[in-house]
């Protein structure tokens, strides 16, 4: 069993992209995949609605997650892959970090990890505090996929969960698998996230090209797997598929500094001159890991 | 091992055994006092550093075990998982008058009994619902306060919205205390961080909702007495015989609405300095109440105290100062002629917490005795000031002791006494040394006070000339 994680920076389309890879891995894969994000809408496209039962919120209705069982909170959706959210509080109180560990720690005891190929994190975000990191930390995902984009934000994000991987490489034995580019249709995207990758010591596994096709499918709550089997959009999917089964280029990364990254962007025309250097960095958060 | 040269030589061997790094660091909390300077040449109030044992608390200790706690007719709410309130449960004696359960809580303990959901789905909803079970459960309470344990500053629970909340609904004050654990470097920041809070939800608000109360201008408030062991009770009696009422007691014994009249009184008299020494800035600058420091051990000092107290009223309270004195130093002067010839020249070292590595040296003294070292746990650089008025040239100083310090420095020194702490006890009186314990007076007190005074006289005593010492023998010294 290979344990997975999708990782990046919000919004980028990472849900999507996991779930459109997972599916086409699922022609001739047993997987799982978990969702570590409050929202709980990882696994939307695989079971044609928001959100099943998460494992916090029935935890927090029953007393505590001894109280519940596996199969209350584990949904076979599309092509009979295994789905569990864990779930989280509202946003702006409790700890969402201290969830994913709660629920991944219950997953682990209750043994849902047996016959499977595939187990997939689909994890929210940045790698904001140590429950968040739990996925990557040891005996959980081996590899990280990072889904990214020609975006300046995302390429921060990026870069951010790369130190994230390296804190925890030696001792976790986790490693970066690739950079999945997911077109925003950006000048010379391909070069400039292959020259990231290429920094951060790993490989752009697989470019997807922007399609319309996604989103017609997503709006059915379906992966274009199972919507159109045939668009050429699901055989870029499979493809990326078909390039993570036979991944064996694993690495511990080696993430870069901010001045750095900035370099890269200038190198490729997205930052111009003096004046828009400093109006990218007036925008840019403080670091958060 | 008597003069300041020998000690610092001492000071130098104990440091020896440390890595240099850690050497370096705690080498500025030792010192030996030099007549003359205006402090005692240590640096107080930092992180205690790694590896070592301390003796310190926390923020939530100095919250809701010191300031909060004795306050009887609050239900003081510990605030997150079980431990901090099962261990911190009826820990410091602080006596009170009262039914328990019914309008007084000192002897109880209440908590939200934090589980993973609550640290997960936040803890706000609860805490609402235990407070309105507190009111129904305990409708004689006076109010109540909530005191934070560390995971409610991590996962930033909205404790403040909750109290607003809740006090508008079962209409009393409900008092929000930021006082996680984590924070700070010692139980001190907690004093703070309480006194703060009862600035904010306590006496500002009764501005607008002022309590009646009927002035006269002999109104006084005990600030910083904590009653262990009736403390307060035995200081309050020499006050209200000298001619002043006493309006309230903080926090010992005390309650809510005595706190909310102390900003009317004619002058705050302050016992411990640490721990509220900013309530009684904070009611000079805003409400223009005078405040005092005065110090209730032993009959030299007590005079003292009574008349410098008195001298803030005219002279029917001089007069009754001078009439309390007469009336009890004959009391004392039969303590000290029946316990002088005991203890005489008997050496003390002393560690505690506030202030009594000071405050009770005059009653050491009174009885012949001598202290040969002192520290603080938590103390700031403005209690080594304070410090230098009691203790005598060559006194070794320690700041935040460490366990391995201590214990090198009374096998070095040999004092006939320790008086310290519960953490300190049975590893000294293994050594076959006297101990008394000096935060909860080894389950005895009062020692405020002329009536504490015998009592306290007695405990010494008792430790030092008990025949036990002598049929101690090691199994393996045949």
């Amino acid at each position: 069993m290979r344990q997975i994680a999708f990782y990046g920076k919000g919004g980028i389309g990472k849900s999507t992209t996991s779930q459109n890879t997972l599916a086409a891995l699922s022609e001739n894969n047993r997987i799982m995949i978990v969702g570590c994000d409050p929202k709980a809408d990882s696994t939307r496209l695989m079971l044609h609605c928001k959100a099943q039962t998460t494992i916090l919120h029935l935890a927090a209705e029953r007393g505590s997650v001894e109280d519940i069982e596996l199969d209350e909170v584990m949904v076979k959706g599309f092509n009979g892959v295994l789905c569990v959210e864990s779930g989280g509080p509202e946003p702006g109180v409790g700890c969402a970090g201290r969830g994913i560990i709660t629920a991944i720690n219950f997953l682990e005891e209750n043994g849902a990890y047996e016959n499977l190929d595939f187990v997939s994190y689909d994890v929210l975000g940045d790698v904001v505090c140590g429950g968040f990191a739990m996925p990557i930390r040891e005996g959980k995902a081996q590899e990280i996929y990072i889904v990214t984009s020609g975006e300046m934000m995302a390429m921060y994000a990026a870069n951010n969960i790369a130190r994230g991987i390296l804190k925890y490489a030696h001792s976790g034995g986790v490693r970066l698998g690739g950079l999945i580019c997911n077109s925003r249709n950006v000048e010379r995207e391909v070069e400039l996230i292959e020259e990231l990758a290429r920094r951060l010591g790993t490989q752009m596994i697989h470019f997807i090209p922007r399609h319309k096709q996604v989103q017609e499918a997503e709006i059915r709550r379906m992966t274009v797997i199972e919507y159109s089997p045939d668009h050429p959009q699901a055989d870029e999917y499979r493809a990326l598929a078909r390039k993570i089964e036979n991944n064996t280029n694993l690495v511990i990364p080696t993430p870069i500094s901010m001045d750095e990254l900035e370099q890269l962007l200038i190198d490729f025309g997205l930052l111009g001159g003096e004046e828009e250097y400093q109006k990218a960095i007036a925008t840019l958060p403080t670091a958060a890991v | 091992m008597t003069t300041t040269d020998d000690k610092k030589q001492l000071i130098q061997e104990v440091l020896d055994a440390y890595p240099e790094k850690a050497a370096k660091k705690r080498q500025k909390h030792l010192n030996v006092y030099e007549e003359g300077q205006s402090d005692c040449g240590v640096k107080s109030n930092i992180k205690s550093i790694p590896g070592v044992m301390t003796t310190r608390g926390c923020a939530y200790a100095g919250s809701k075990g010191v300031v909060w706690g004795p306050i009887k007719d609050m239900v003081h709410i510990s605030h997150g998982p079980v431990g901090c309130g099962y261990y911190s449960w009826s820990g410091r004696r602080n006596y009170y008058i009262g039914t328990t359960g019914i309008d007084s809580f000192g002897t109880m303990d209440f908590t939200s009994d934090f589980q993973e959901r609550d640290i997960v789905f936040g803890g706000d909803k609860k805490l609402l619902k235990l407070i309105k079970e507190i009111e129904e459960l305990f409708p004689l309470n006076g109010g109540v306060t909530i005191q934070s344990e560390c995971p409610i500053g991590l996962i930033g629970d909205d404790i403040e919205a909750v109290a607003k909340k809740a006090s508008k609904e079962i209409g009393k004050t409900v008092v929000p205390v930021r006082c996680e654990g984590f924070r700070g470097v010692s139980q001190s920041l907690g004093h703070h961080i309480a006194n703060d809070t009862i600035r904010d939800w306590v006496l500002t608000p009764g501005e607008k909702n002022p309590v009646e109360f009927e002035s006269t201008p002999y109104d006084v408030a005990i600030i910083g007495d904590y009653n262990i062991g009736g403390d307060a009770w035995s200081s309050r009696i020499l006050l209200e015989e000298m001619g002043l009422r006493v309006v309230a007691q903080w926090s010992g014994d005390g309650t809510l609405q005595e706190m909310k009249c102390t900003n009317k009184v004619k002058l705050n008299l302050v016992h411990c300095y640490r721990s509220m020494n900013y309530i009684s800035r904070h009611m000079e600058e805003k409400y223009g109440v005078p405040w005092m420091e005065y110090n209730f051990f032993g009959p030299t000092q007590i005079a003292q105290s009574l008349r410098e107290i008195a001298s803030h009223f005219d002279d029917k309270i001089k007069e009754g100062a001078e009439r309390v004195i007469a009336k009890y130093q004959p009391q004392a002067d039969a303590v000290i002629a029946k316990y002088r010839p005991l203890l005489e020249n008997k050496t003390v070292m002393i560690m505690v917490g506030g202030l009594r590595p000071r405050h009770v040296v005059p009653a050491f003294r009174d009885l012949g005795m001598k202290i040969v070292g002192t520290g603080y746990e938590f103390a700031h650089n403005d209690d080594y000031k304070r410090t230098t008025h009691y203790i005598e040239d060559s006194t070794l100083i320690y700041d935040d002791v460490t366990a391995y310090e201590f214990e090198k420095f009374i096998s070095a020194l040999q004092p006939d006494l320790v008086a310290s702490g519960v953490k300190e006890k049975y590893v000294f009186q293994k050594m076959a040394l006297p101990f008394r314990q000096m935060h909860s007076w080894d389950y005895s007190g009062p020692y405020h006070g002329y009536d504490g005074f015998a009592i306290f006289a007695r405990d010494m005593d008792l430790a030092l000339n008990s025949p036990t010492w002598g049929l101690i023998k090691a199994p393996w010294r045949k």
